[in-house]
């Protein structure tokens, strides 16, 4: 009786052997988990230290020399930002066009449904597919040349769905009754977009852009031979001119200069990892302030 | 129809002309940005205002109209234009049984020869090592991020994953390169780190968090009330997943596999670097290999603008084209499939 008592609220063996399982799975899993983030962990360190002994402020601010074995890096730094600033130009208000279709207009048919295959499509495509393409349209259709347009305008394609994406969530996540409340004003639908729904999601929108900025800052096979060239003595003076660029300043000093010092192809690529981890955790932190705000 | 405007009128503040939007902007003065006067109405057309804010609308609608379709657009052009250097090359000059069945790629023999098994054997068996290593990982990390973590870790172990998916591949090649190399020749005691080996881990490392995060999503794409109906039923988390998100979920998971392996296969800088780039059909995971999209970024900047050889770069360039297509629309179908089964 009282033996009855007292396992009546213990668990049956099968109910025993059913949480074991779980704790042992929640372990493995676990493990995995930590075995996938660890080793990049680990490397990302070793990067550092093998890398920081290189980085000073002349490293920032002297052009490479001697065929790229000593001096810094400031003409690939320069060259990045023109590429970046450049694709951005086209990018954007194409990408948040896109959204805005995709989030306030779009119905559920088959158009819809390709412009989301394009999109997945567009993200999926090989690099080095996207660098023929620039080559072939940009490069040698439009006779925009090499140059730092036509590398551009190759970046913004390639990160379009990046923006496209990020900004149909920020303009998604705008509650309906903000609109309905705009147009029982008698607001065009036009007038609800610029009025309500841009302004509530455009820190969202920034946080894509931001995202996107760090994905053309890495990419290295689509500009390799639209406008990124291995060494150049001046910096570029307009979008039609040729220019160095980060990526592929980490791919030539790592692969195409013999008996460079050790440090310096470290030091190009703990600068280049800096800069993107950098832009994302920006975005990421945006992104958590963002959520921790918004009042609806 | 004209009963419709008076009364949108009647309803509206009187003093207002018909078709004007009562509650405008605060920033505008009443006058005539918004001012949709009787007289420029045209009877026939429907009972919609026509002024200068439905005009914009039109344009704005028109514009956004453009930019949508913009992606598709951008998909078609690319195929185009590599299409256009590459598709007439590989119809009728190339020979596609010799393109691929012969291991012989010599692009610059003075008859040269374009068999590109070898380099599709390579491609193959580093996204093939790559996934060995990636997907097991990426899956339990996704099961355990979407399922068993709460609050600030899985927070904090989305941002980690986010982070590892946004290193440029061509750090990661440097990473095969610089410190793999070292690593691999040292443990395994062979001559040359740069092997299919060390190009599939590194491919590993890199589609792993994506492939995490796109399978996270399939898991969060399950609804809770299934969750919570097993629950009440008495079922461990475990359990749970096992018997009732997995089965959910699955088309989903399929799809994040597939995406890795598209990634994957259209990978790079990463594989260039790391995979030793030599022309060779691999028996083992310590051999050298090359890849396809290596092949096109190690030898476009040395061909001339139409020549044979830049042709059947492109035709490479149709080929992973297709492929990674192929693979995406298969992902996009098991993913609605999943949805409508769902619903």
């Amino acid at each position: 009786m009282s033996d009855a008592i007292k396992n009546g609220f213990q668990a049956a063996p099968l109910d025993r052997r059913n949480q074991r399982n779980q704790r042992v799975f929640r372990l493995l899993f676990l493990t995995m988990t930590v075995i996938l983030i660890v080793p990049v962990v680990v490397i990302l360190a070793l990067l550092t230290i093998k890398g920081a002994p290189a980085l000073s402020w002349g490293f920032f601010t002297e052009s490479p020399k001697n065929g790229l074995t000593e001096g810094g890096i400031f003409p690939a730094l320069v060259g990045t930002l023109w590429l970046v600033a450049v694709a951005l130009v086209a990018s954007v208000p194409l990408g948040v066009a896109a959204a805005i279709y995709l989030s306030e207009y779009a119905k559920d048919n088959l158009l819809t449904r390709l412009i989301n295959l394009a999109i997945i499509n567009l993200a999926g495509v090989p690099s080095i597919v996207h660098a023929l393409f620039g080559l072939g349209a940009f490069v040698l259709f439009f006779k925009f040349g090499t140059s730092i347009l036509a590398a551009s305008l190759t970046l913004a394609i390639m990160t379009l769905p990046v923006v496209i994406v990020s900004t149909r969530e920020a303009l998604q996540s705008v509650p309906q009754s903000f609109r309905l409340a705009c147009w029982s004003l008698g607001a065009t639908r036009w007038q609800t977009i610029r009025k309500v729904v841009l302004p509530n999601s455009i820190s969202g929108i920034l946080t894509g852009v931001i995202l996107e900025v760090s994905r053309t800052v890495g990419e290295t096979a689509p500009i390799m031979f639209t406008g990124a060239v291995f060494f150049l003595p001046f910096l570029p003076q307009s979008v039609m001119d040729q220019t160095m660029a980060m990526s592929l300043h980490l791919y030539n000093v790592a692969t195409q200069v013999p008996d460079i010092p050790e440090a310096l192809p470290f030091g190009v690529a703990l600068s280049l990892i800096l800069m993107v981890l950098l832009l994302n955790s920006v975005s990421i932190a945006f992104r958590v302030h963002l959520r921790r705000v918004k009042k609806w | 129809m004209s009963d419709n405007t008076v009364d949108n009128t009647s309803s509206g503040t009187p003093a207002q002309p018909p078709g004007k939007p009562p509650g405008k902007p605060p920033g505008k003065p009443p006058g005539p940005p918004y001012g949709g006067t009787p007289k420029r109405r045209r009877e026939d057309r429907l009972e919609d205002r026509i002024d200068a804010a439905w005009i914009w609308d039109r344009i704005a609608r028109a514009t956004i109209f453009l930019g949508g379709i913009s992606a598709i657009v951008f998909v078609l052009a690319i195929f185009l234009f590599i299409a256009r250097e590459g598709l007439g090359f590989a119809l009728s000059e190339l020979d596609l049984g010799y393109f691929f069945t012969s291991p012989n790629w010599r692009p610059t023999n003075e008859t040269p020869q374009f068999g590109a098994l070898a380099l599709i054997a390579g491609t193959a068996s580093i996204t093939g090592l790559a996934m060995l290593i990636a997907v097991p990982f990426a899956l339990g990390a996704a099961i355990y991020i979407g399922e068993f973590a709460t609050g600030k870790t899985r927070e904090t172990l989305k941002v980690l994953v986010e982070l590892l998916a946004a290193t440029p591949s061509v750090v990661w090649g440097f990473i095969g390169l610089s410190i793999m190399n070292p690593l691999i020749i040292e443990m395994f005691d062979v001559p040359i780190g740069l092997t299919v080996l060390n190009a599939g881990i590194i491919l590993g490392l890199m589609a792993a968090p994506i492939m995490t995060t796109i399978a996270e999503d399939a898991l969060k794409a399950v609804p809770d009330s299934y969750r919570e109906a097993a629950e009440a039923m008495g079922a461990t988390r475990w359990q749970i997943i096992r018997q009732v998100v997995i089965p959910s979920a699955k088309h989903g998971l399929v799809a994040a596999i597939l995406l890795g392996v598209g990634r994957g296969f259209g990978e790079t800088m990463a594989v260039l670097m790391a995979s030793g780039h030599a022309i060779n059909m691999p028996t083992s995971p310590f051999d050298s290999a090359r890849a396809l999209t290596a092949t096109i970024a190690s030898e476009l900047g040395e061909t001339a603008n139409g020549s044979e050889h830049y042709r059947v770069l492109f035709t490479l360039g149709i080929f992973l084209f297709l492929v990674t297509f192929v693979i995406n629309l298969l992902a996009d179908v098991l993913v609605r499939k999943g949805d409508k089964k769902r619903s």
